[in-house]
């Protein structure tokens, strides 16, 4: 039995680099430190998996040869007009460097998945810039926390522990404590009240409707963390405010917030269902803070608004600026989506949504990005790698997705991988492969290998190196 | 029958994250993304129980699946459905030229459906793509 530490974890954007992994006889038996998604991963990786290369025939996917696998995709590829090479964010950046070779080669479109997740957010950050920082710097330093339209609780399960509220930082302590004397002060409350109301026959302590005044923990100089979203989620509880905005009103309650700090009076009574006077006690203790910092998750980039809900947040920091010292961050979501993001850049100039068909890189999101190119019905192949948007993308997309040839390569069963055409069986990135991945502030880490693949599941760069050198090989041919 | 009209919200759960991890065939991943969280209020308007099967209907297509009491209540006319290939069904895939589909604060209804099973996902992939059955 062996143990592996400092194992960095593949699965969200957090990339949490402290996990410890139990071998025994190149099966892992145990695993600390993760939150249960990881655990989950590392635990049931080996279950639901593809082992053999798949290639459809009669309608029915049967087992092939590698060769013959990477013959058929190849074939596939190079015969495509318009083919989309998609996925990408759960993979190492080696692959997909190889992938970008792929794309040219092939005259095809390229994307992330940050084109469904913070692809506006990119957007916006080319119009405004961004003031951010690294999160080592957030832990040690921050005292207002902001998760605007976030539920780490949920997506990044450690992003608190780690990086904000309750980790210990140099110069801000660890709000934990505070949490647990809120938690079972509240607690108490509930059971006396329980009693009273059981005593008396009716509910004498009834909670006003709506709270005009922020609580008094709020006035304290410690460090503080303030929820923002549509429904009290996880992470609302354990936050020192929640602010409830009504659905796909981030805008006006940004834009609220940004009059404020610049000293301007609000005329109404309530914006996005929250009462004035509590945006000016807010607005009173972003300007207040000695370092702020804003996270905000897709609950920004996939409602009304879009981008502009984005540019109003980065807006709201840059003012923010003016005042005190604030900073604001994505929550990335896949362990190396940022990775994808800087590969594409530094191989072609732009992040995502990258366009080949004319020879040279060509960038134009809502155009160029694969939702709307498949709605549009214009791509005649796809390569499909460490994603499922056969699950994730909405069904017209979907739909004209699965209906034109399809590669996948990924290591699980998946409904992308049960209706392609091609299958590829590949080692799990950060568990049966290393390589290296970017953490959602865009520092590199390695990912480490593990256990040893089965012989039949190659790394997603060498899948790709194959598919690359055939593709070349028949076009030479051809020509 | 009785309908409620809510604002349809999608999203990451810790369920949904750790189902996907332990494979998305598993009944664990079925469990945790064929749900929508509605508030208990809405339940009780439609006269629906936990775990009674719902139809959530959109401009986009309808789905079935089981509603489930919102811990994170009160959010009335606000309905939540994890991420999956339940919810996709009924997205809106207008990005607006920004490339990103609408998969917050979609206009939805909801109605009970007791006769009216929910797929599972091999039936949903034959169902909605049938040129590759799986």
């Amino acid at each position: 039995m062996t143990v592996v530490t400092g194992v960095t974890c593949p699965i969200c954007g957090t990339f949490c680099d402290d996990i410890e992994v139990v071998v025994k006889d190149n099966v892992i038996t145990d695993v600390r430190n993760a939150c249960a998604m990881g655990a989950a991963k590392f635990l049931n990786y080996a279950t639901h998996r593809n082992l053999k290369p798949l290639v459809r025939k009669n309608g029915e996917l049967v087992e092939a040869s590698m060769d013959e696998a990477v013959r058929k995709a190849a074939e596939i590829l190079a015969d495509a007009t318009y083919p989309i090479l998609y996925g990408w964010s759960s993979t190492s950046c080696e692959a997909i460097r190889v992938g970008l070779e792929l794309a040219e080669e092939v005259g095809g479109v390229i994307d992330n998945t940050s084109t469904v997740c913070h692809g506006p957010s990119i957007l916006s950050i080319h119009d405004i810039g961004i003031s951010t920082c690294t999160l080592g710097q957030l832990r040690h330093r921050a005292d207002l926390i902001f998760y605007w339209a976030s539920d780490p609780w949920s997506a990044h399960p450690r992003h608190v522990e780690r990086y904000t509220t309750f980790s210990e930082g140099r110069f801000q302590k660890s709000a934990w404590k505070g949490y647990l004397t809120r938690l079972s002060g509240a607690l108490s409350r509930k059971r006396l009240r329980r009693a009273v109301n059981l005593v008396l026959r009716r509910d004498i302590f009834a909670t006003p409707e709506v709270e005009r005044r922020l609580p008094y923990s709020m006035f304290q100089k410690k460090r503080k963390m303030i929820v923002v979203d549509v429904r009290k989620t996880y992470t609302a509880e354990v936050a020192d405010y929640f602010l409830q905005v009504e659905p796909n009103k981030d805008y006006e309650l940004l834009q609220a917030f940004r009059m404020l700090i610049r000293d301007e009076e609000l005329d109404v009574d309530e914006v996005a269902g929250v009462p004035v006077e509590i945006l000016e006690e807010v607005a009173d203790i972003m300007v207040g803070c000695e370092l702020g910092v804003l996270f905000f998750g897709v609950g920004l980039t996939m409602s009304e608004g879009k981008l502009r809900n984005i540019d109003a947040a980065l807006s709201l920091t840059r003012d923010l600026n003016l005042r005190t010292k604030f900073l604001i961050m994505p929550m990335r979501g896949h362990f190396n989506v940022t990775g994808a993001n800087v590969v594409f850049t530094w191989q072609t100039g732009y992040p995502y949504a990258i366009d080949f068909s004319h020879g040279y890189p060509r960038y134009n999101p809502g155009e160029t990005s694969v939702v709307d190119i498949l709605c549009r019905d214009e791509a005649d192949a796809s390569l499909i790698i460490a994603s499922d948007p056969v699950a994730h993308f909405p069904l017209q997309a979907a739909q004209n997705l699965v209906k034109n040839p399809l590669i996948a390569i990924d290591p699980e069963v998946t409904p992308t991988t049960l209706t392609a055409d091609v299958v590829f069986p590949s080692a799990f990135v950060g568990i049966e492969t290393g390589g290296t991945a970017y953490r959602m502030d865009h520092v590199p880490l390695p990912l480490k290998k593990i256990v040893e693949p089965p012989k039949t599941c190659l790394p997603d760069a060498e899948i790709l190196q194959r598919i690359l050198r055939e593709v070349r090989r028949l076009r030479r041919t051809q020509n | 029958m009785s309908k409620v009209k809510v604002s349809l919200l999608t999203g990451r759960t810790i369920d949904q994250g750790t189902g996907k991890e332990i494979g998305k065939l598993s009944e664990e991943y079925r469990k945790s993304v064929a749900i929508c969280q509605m508030d208990p209020e809405d339940m009780k308007f439609l006269g629906v129980k936990e775990n009674n099967n719902v139809k959530v209907i959109t401009n986009f297509g309808s789905v079935v699946v089981k509603a489930v009491k919102s811990a994170r209540a009160p959010h009335p006319k606000v309905a939540f459905i994890p991420y999956g290939p339940w919810a996709s069904i009924i997205m809106n895939p207008k990005t607006h030229g920004t490339g990103m589909p609408s998969l917050k604060g979609i206009p939805a209804e909801i109605e009970s459906a007791p006769e009216e099973g929910v797929l599972t996902l091999h039936d949903l992939l034959n169902q909605y793509f049938k040129e590759k059955q799986s």
